[in-house]
């Protein structure tokens, strides 16, 4: 089977955010980019499911030019994983890209490769939480798409896969090929090996030189989140309750009788 | 908590390979992960308890026997590498890199180096994947520096061998599978592959250490154990075999308190230039300036002779004496920059918040362990003027 797995380059979730000079843009210095924890998963699973003459494809797009840039280094690191070989879009002003624009790279990379019988996404980039790439993907490769995957199993050119929505558990057949975003749960998160690494560094990844459209929207403004309001201490003890509903009732508003 | 970089003064990172930096970066990424952002070590520290829950993944990540051959599981990598492994692990904590350290260059090593194929096929690859943990037992109560006055005795029996004597201050003991044990025998020291669960044998911890409190250390206790022909590692011969394991492991430890130096001047560094005092960051006053200054050049200074050691190692060319020049020096240098560190940290430095104290503790061992600094003194006295210094 052929898999092609998207990934992106994120924040480590420890990482403290600051807005960059221009007020639009994160400053990227001492901010660790790390493949994210949703992504590192889909790798995860595409590598069980690839089966022995398949092959696993990572796509990232990102800053080109000279040196690394976090999008290939994350590659390497789902090569590193075991990925076959990673394919790398290259785009002078990633900061500007809408997630349409981004489907539509990831989109001709792949129709580019002639072939795909399943597409991986993440549920969700750690950093601005759009939740849009993975089904606009779909749609631009006219595939059936099934979001928040928590487990995933293939036979007979069909995918069973149940996915998490709320309060329950979906369980939905869907014939391949396919796109299927994942949640945390889809597959455990693993450690590369030291030798895989080394191995990785010899694997192939493509630049694959994409067109980007001009920017269908712009970051206005970045700002960081509002300083959370301090609280208030009423008292101690049972002596403190009617102030506290009172409170509750008629500053708050947070309860009604 | 934001990225770890490491200190590099010189420009180091463009005498490593791409692959060096691909490995020291991925074991880097592990601590960070699974030791210290997640305060694991703080929680193992006060506890007094190893995270053995590490071992499969230190094997699954390969970090087991670094440098010996791939045909035998292990990692068929250079020593520079195994190095930067060691150094990575001692940023999060000496008992990890101290478990590596005895698992690889005094378990792996000779079983390799002094064993029979079936040894080798028997235990290294199992090794390689923490499957089965080992320890080392030439130390004992009354021989630390002096091992040639060693007790434990081998006595032949039948085919095989009858085991008697105490081995002390072993890491690993108490969780080891098997225990390479060094005997005198009518032929001299030899070494033995022990398992634990033999008849006889036991290992308690010794209880109430100050340093090293996340790392297992034991007695090994031999009462008439009965061990077969196939325990004897067949290539031992004389003090000189245990030795040569020793030499390993320090070269290992040569890199590996860089990890402990770095993670205290990060911490220090960091801590002077965010506390204000009389209206402006501490870094700002020449007083810890000038400490600053001290550990950063010791640091740099111990990170060159590593380097080269490790190349010298690489090409065959590294002696004894090199390894005796950099454990003496860098462990020496570690343990006062880990003083500096707390003094820098002040009252602060003294809380498990901060990292400083628990290595400076750990230190206290390791320039302690695998030699004293006052014996490898004495080894670079006997190179340089011929004299032995040892004896009376």
């Amino acid at each position: 089977m052929r898999v092609f797995v998207c990934v992106k380059p994120v924040p480590d979730t420890a990482a403290r955010i600051k807005v960059g000079g221009d007020g639009k843009t994160i400053d990227p210095s001492g901010v660790k980019f790390i493949l994210g924890p949703y992504d590192a998963r889909t790798v995860a699973k595409a590598l069980e499911l690839k089966g022995e003459d398949g092959e696993v494809v990572v796509v990232s797009a990102g800053m080109g030019g000279k040196g690394e840039s976090a999008a290939n280094k994350r590659i390497k690191d789902a090569l590193a994983l075991g990925a076959d070989r990673g394919i790398f879009i290259a785009d002078e002003a990633p900061e500007n890209r809408d997630p349409l624009a981004v489907a539509k790279a990831l989109a001709t990379a792949i129709q580019n490769e002639g072939g795909h019988d399943l597409v991986l996404c993440g549920r969700q980039a750690m950093d601005d939480q759009a939740l849009a790439v993975g089904p606009m993907l779909a749609t631009l490769l006219d595939l059936p798409c099934v979001t928040d995957a928590v487990s995933l199993e293939v036979s007979d050119g069909k995918a069973v896969v149940q996915r998490a929505a709320e309060g329950r558990v979906e369980t939905i057949e869907v014939t391949l090929p396919a796109l299927i975003t994942g949640q945390r749960d889809l597959a455990d998160e693993r450690y590369p090996k030291l030798k895989d690494i080394l191995k990785a560094k010899k694997k192939s990844v493509a630049t694959f030189d994409f067109a980007w459209p001009a920017p269908a929207y712009e970051v206005v403004s970045l700002a960081p989140p509002p300083d959370p309001v301090a609280g208030k201490i009423v008292g101690e003890g049972p002596d403190a309750v009617p102030e506290l509903l009172k409170l509750l009732q008629d500053e708050a508003k947070a309860l009604t009788f | 908590m934001s990225e770890f970089r490491g200190v590099d003064f010189f420009d180091l990172d463009d005498l490593l390979s791409d692959e060096e930096r691909a490995i020291r970066d991925a074991v880097r990424e592990f601590v960070d992960r699974e030791l210290l952002d997640n305060l694991t070590i703080e929680k193992h520290h006060r506890e007094g308890t190893f995270p053995s829950h590490l071992v499969p993944l230190l094997g699954e990540l390969g970090c087991l026997g670094v440098t010996l051959p791939e045909e035998y599981g292990c990692g068929g990598m250079n020593n520079v590498t195994y190095g930067l492994i060691n150094q990575e692990l001692e940023r999060g904590d000496s008992g990890l890199r101290s478990f590596v350290s005895v698992q690889s260059s005094l378990c792996m090593f000779p079983i390799y180096t002094f064993g029979t194929e079936e040894q080798k096929r028997l235990y290294l690859a199992r090794m390689a994947k923490g499957e089965v943990i080992g320890c080392f037992g030439l130390s004992e109560p009354d021989h630390g520096s002096d091992p040639s006055g060693m007790e434990t005795k081998a006595t032949p029996d039948g085919d095989g061998w009858i085991l008697n004597g105490t081995k002390r201050w072993i890491t690993n003991g108490s969780i080891a599978d098997i225990a390479i044990v060094w005997a005198q025998t009518p032929d001299g020291i030899r070494g033995f592959i022990v398992p634990t669960d033999a008849p006889g044998f036991s290992a308690p911890l010794i209880p109430g250490k100050f340093s090293l409190r996340a790392s297992v250390t034991s007695e090994l206790v031999m009462e008439d154990v009965k061990i077969g022909p196939e325990a004897l590692l067949p290539e031992t011969g004389g003090l000189k075999s245990p030795l040569k394991c020793l030499t390993s492991a320090r070269y290992g430890i040569v890199w590996g308190v860089i990890g402990s130096m770095m993670a205290v001047f990060d911490e220090a560094l960091r801590y002077t230039k965010q506390r204000p005092q009389f209206g402006k960051p501490l870094a700002g006053f020449q007083l810890v300036q000038e400490k600053l200054v001290w550990m950063h050049t010791e640091l740099t200074k111990a990170q060159l002779v590593a380097l080269r050691m490790g190349r010298l190692k690489d090409e065959g060319k590294l002696k004894h004496y090199h390894v005796s020049f950099g454990k003496r020096n860098n462990c020496w240098a570690a343990r006062e920059i880990a003083k500096l560190g707390r003094e820098l940290l002040g009252a602060n430095g003294i809380c498990d918040e901060y990292q400083v104290m628990r290595h400076l503790m750990n230190l206290e061992s390791v320039y302690t362990y695998e030699g004293t600094h006052d014996i490898h003194t004495l080894a670079l006295g006997q190179h340089l003027t011929g004299h032995s210094a040892f004896r009376g």
